[in-house]
């Protein structure tokens, strides 16, 4: 059994799958890299992505062209954000409920939109068409590489804008007057607002930028990664992002390869299921990416926990 | 001779009152001369900071009127007060510590180059230009987080000196540098004033006040009580209008009568975060019946002195034991356990929980006792005698017991702690500044509450800034200079005059004197 799963994953389609797999929850993960550093924590990523992945599909479908899906998930995206800042900056909720109000609408909502549109039920399936999937594309030259070309090419467009976006993001938080007012709103809003910048302004850029960001991972996940829209579909991706954001140390780089780690989780979780003799042991195979991150974000935990600094005051016991 | 000097502040009858009614500064007149060393000094609470919120535009006078330059302003924000010149450098930082020097002297007005990016080599070059032009000597490549204190000052002064500034507000600058840095500080200070720009300096240091400033303005209890030059009056003279009083509230207490030792303070160190020696050495007793104060300008080692006694931070060296039991380490319920009492100065945080109501704050030390419980139930009709008791026995104005305490005011609030502290049988009181901002009703009925405890056999530990309080409570006074015990006072033969000059480091005790306070 052991050599059937090493077999599986000593080959390029291995690799290819945890590179599709990682796409979705690191555009989560560079969403919630973003929010993080304003100092905002975007709880809300999970509904975010479902609600996106609706409407970049509707878009889709309305109008029979990926592109404007995938623009319509990130506009819906921005406007989640924009609420979620709203309720937060303007009207004060706690930005932990008003992401949970977000997620559970998410779950709630998206149904019932569904069914408000299209008259259908549970998912889209009926509504599939090639010219509404993101395309695919092969990457001229290093198709022709064995193996590597196997691995990199004929990924979708969205997957490797992905993977771009990690050291776009990083450029923009380190390179750009923008960036670094966010990073510095993040760390001492009382530093920034005495020399002039807006906290509150910063946060919603970085909130409208987080929540186009989900809108991608959502589009991906129903324009090209399961073909329709269906209940449940995100599974959890959105809170992953948040581990991967963490274990990332809230960096770009960092966050994508945390994600890769979860990307191979549940790559692994795939093959596992696939093997003879491996389905009574079904919902336990299931837990193979949401362990990874439990065990992650321990380790990862007891890596930055720094002794107890004398100076601060004791905590009462 | 007054009409030579330009004068590049103007602040006249200037009156901030807070809309809690406490009067923070009163028709106070202060103006500073082009290219000076303006020393602000005054003890704490006296109006200094008020003052130079109210200049930095951090705060809106209720009356009066400011001068830049004989130019009528009106400061709504610091950003005005920026982009009219005036640079402040506060006590606390505000500096991002994971940005370099250079990103943290452009934020929010940084260099661009392909009007895209940060010309982050652009953003040093000016860092350099500055640092160079002013002899301010910072790293602009290295990150805030990892340079000294120093440093970050002078990129605070470079901030401000970047963004235009030709007035400086410094507020205590050198409470957190060493002396090698203060030094430095002094020296670039001066620089700049040879270049032409203006600094106020806020300080209580008058060694530091003589060799720095060119004129000083003294402040008390919110108003000014004189400019002079700083050559033409002696330190003596400072410390005399600084602590000078104006009505003495006498208290007759009855002759202490000390019986044994309860709290044993022996030889503390500590050094805080910044490498400064916050406790040096300190060593003192209180016994039985009696009340110890300790006074002393705030920040020569009280606050730490105050934690370490109540568990929230551990000495470097040294002991402090309760009837012979060591309190170092313990946890604060075993503290208490031990009969100590604590009335926190930050009453907010340490006193009480603000949403709670009266009763739950007040029974919160002694919820779990066999009396307030059956079972898993509470046995509601004892806790709310016990908080009904309490209530009127110490006059808290409310309307009843489930009333929440954040909505109380400050002396009823603070009646509600002393209530819950003191009802608890202890056998040592330790009061930090017990009542400090609080009317005056609960304030005599806090100071006679101490009084009886004490004459009734507890010890009581009173640390506190109000220099008539501790004067006319304490039955022992120990006054508190550099970490150190400056001087100790067993006679009641002690005036203000006499305390300012220990509190303010002019004078200090001999070795044997001070050792005195042990009561060995």
């Amino acid at each position: 059994m052991f050599e059937q799963l090493i077999q599986s994953i000593f080959q390029a389609d291995f690799l290819f799958i945890i590179i599709r797999i990682t796409a979705p929850i690191l555009f989560a993960a560079l969403a919630a890299v973003i929010s993080e550093k304003a100092g905002v924590a975007n709880i809300g990523l999970e509904g975010m992505m479902m609600i996106t992945a609706l409407f970049g599909f509707l878009f889709a479908y309305w109008t029979q062209s990926w592109i404007i899906g995938v623009l319509g998930a990130m506009f819906v995206g921005i406007l989640l954000g924009l609420m979620m800042g709203f309720f937060s900056f303007k009207l004060k909720t706690d930005i932990i409920l008003s992401g949970i109000a977000v997620n559970m609408l998410g779950a709630g909502g998206t149904i019932f939109l569904l069914n408000m549109f299209t008259g259908l039920r549970g998912n889209t399936g009926a509504l599939v068409s090639p010219n509404i999937l993101i395309p695919t594309i092969d990457i001229p030259l290093i198709d022709k590489i064995p193996i590597l070309g196997e691995i990199l090419s004929g990924h979708a467009i969205l997957t490797y804008l992905a993977f771009i976006f990690v050291f776009l993001m990083r450029i923009f938080l380190y390179r750009t007057p923008l960036g670094l007012k966010i990073r510095a709103v993040g760390e001492n809003p009382n530093a920034a607002s005495s020399v002039g910048v807006s906290v509150i302004k910063m946060k919603y850029i970085a909130i409208a930028m987080s929540g186009a960001l989900a809108g991608l991972g959502g589009a991906f996940m129903s324009m090209y990664y399961s073909q329709g829209w269906n209940q449940g579909m995100v599974a959890g991706r959105g809170f992953i992002a948040l581990a991967a954001q963490a274990m990332g140390r809230g960096e770009p780089v960092g966050a994508m390869f945390s994600s890769l780690l979860f990307g191979l989780a549940q790559a692994m979780k795939t093959k596992v299921s696939g093997l003879r003799g491996m389905a009574s042991y079904n919902y336990l195979i299931e837990m193979i990416p949401y362990v990874v991150t439990i065990v992650g974000l321990v380790f990862y935990a007891m890596s930055i926990k720094r002794k107890a600094r004398k100076h601060q005051l004791r905590p009462i016991k | 001779m007054e009409a030579v000097h330009e004068l590049v502040v103007r602040m006249e009858k200037i009156t901030k009152i807070y809309p809690n009614g406490i009067a923070a500064n009163r028709d106070v007149d202060f103006s500073v001369r082009k290219g000076e060393i303006h020393a602000l000094i005054g003890e704490n609470g006296a109006g200094k900071s008020t003052l130079m919120k109210i200049l930095f535009g951090l705060e809106q006078p209720t009356d009066g009127a400011i001068y830049l330059n004989d130019e009528r302003v009106n400061l709504s924000s610091p950003l005005e007060a920026i982009s009219k010149g005036i640079g402040m450098v506060h006590q606390h930082f505000m500096l991002v510590p994971s940005l370099t020097v250079a990103e943290n002297i452009v934020l929010g007005m940084a260099p661009k180059k392909g009007g895209l990016f940060i010309d982050y080599k652009e953003a040093v070059r000016l860092t350099r230009e500055y640092s160079e032009k002013y002899n301010l000597f910072v790293e602009p490549d290295a990150r805030v987080a990892d340079i000294a204190v120093g440093m970050k000052q002078k990129v605070e002064i470079l901030k401000a000196l970047v963004r235009g500034a030709h007035v400086l507000i410094l507020d205590e600058p050198t409470a957190v540098l060493t002396t090698q840095e203060t030094v430095e500080l002094f020296q670039e200070l001066k620089n700049l004033r040879e270049q032409g720009f203006t600094i106020i300096f806020i300080s209580h240091k008058l060694k530091e006040i003589k060799e720095l400033t060119d004129r000083i303005t003294i402040m008390r209890a919110g108003r000014s009580v004189g400019v002079y030059d700083t050559d033409s009056i002696t330190e003596q003279e400072i410390s005399r209008l600084m602590v000078g009083r104006d009505v003495v509230l006498k208290m007759d207490k009855p002759e202490a009568v000390p019986g044994e030792h309860v709290l044993r303070v022996e030889d503390l160190h500590y050094v805080n975060e910044w490498g400064k020696k916050m406790l040096d050495g300190v060593s003192f007793s209180v016994r039985q019946g009696e009340i110890v104060g300790i006074a002393g300008v705030e920040g020569n080692g009280q606050r730490e002195l105050v934690d370490i006694l109540f568990g929230l931070k551990l000495p470097d060296s040294g002991d402090a034991t309760v009837d012979g039991q060591s309190l170092i380490g313990l946890p604060q319920a075993q503290i208490r356990t031990l009969g100590v009492s604590y009335v926190p100065e930050d009453r907010m945080t340490f006193g009480i929980a603000q949403t709670a109501n009266i009763q739950e704050n007040m029974v919160s030390d002694r919820y779990r006792q066999k009396k307030f419980n059956k079972g898993p139930l509470f046995k509601m009709k004892s806790l709310n005698d016990e908080s009904d008791r309490l209530i009127v026995d110490y006059a808290v104005l409310c309307k009843s017991r489930a009333q929440e305490v954040g909505m109380l005011s400050g002396g009823n609030i603070q009646k509600v702690v002393v209530a819950r502290e003191f009802s608890s049988d202890p056998i040592l009181i330790i009061a930090d500044q017990p009542t400090r901002g609080i009317d005056v009703g609960a304030t005599e009925l806090i100071r006679n509450r101490l009084v009886d405890l004490s004459r009734a056999g507890a010890a009581v530990l009173l640390v506190s800034a109000d220099l008539n309080e501790v004067m006319e409570l304490s039955d022992n006074l120990i006054v508190m200079y550099n970490g150190q015990i400056a001087g100790y006072f067993d006679d009641g033969q002690w005036d203000d005059l006499m305390m300012g000059e220990y509190m303010l480091g002019l004078k200090r005790q001999s070795d044997d004197e001070i050792r005195r306070a042990c009561h060995a």
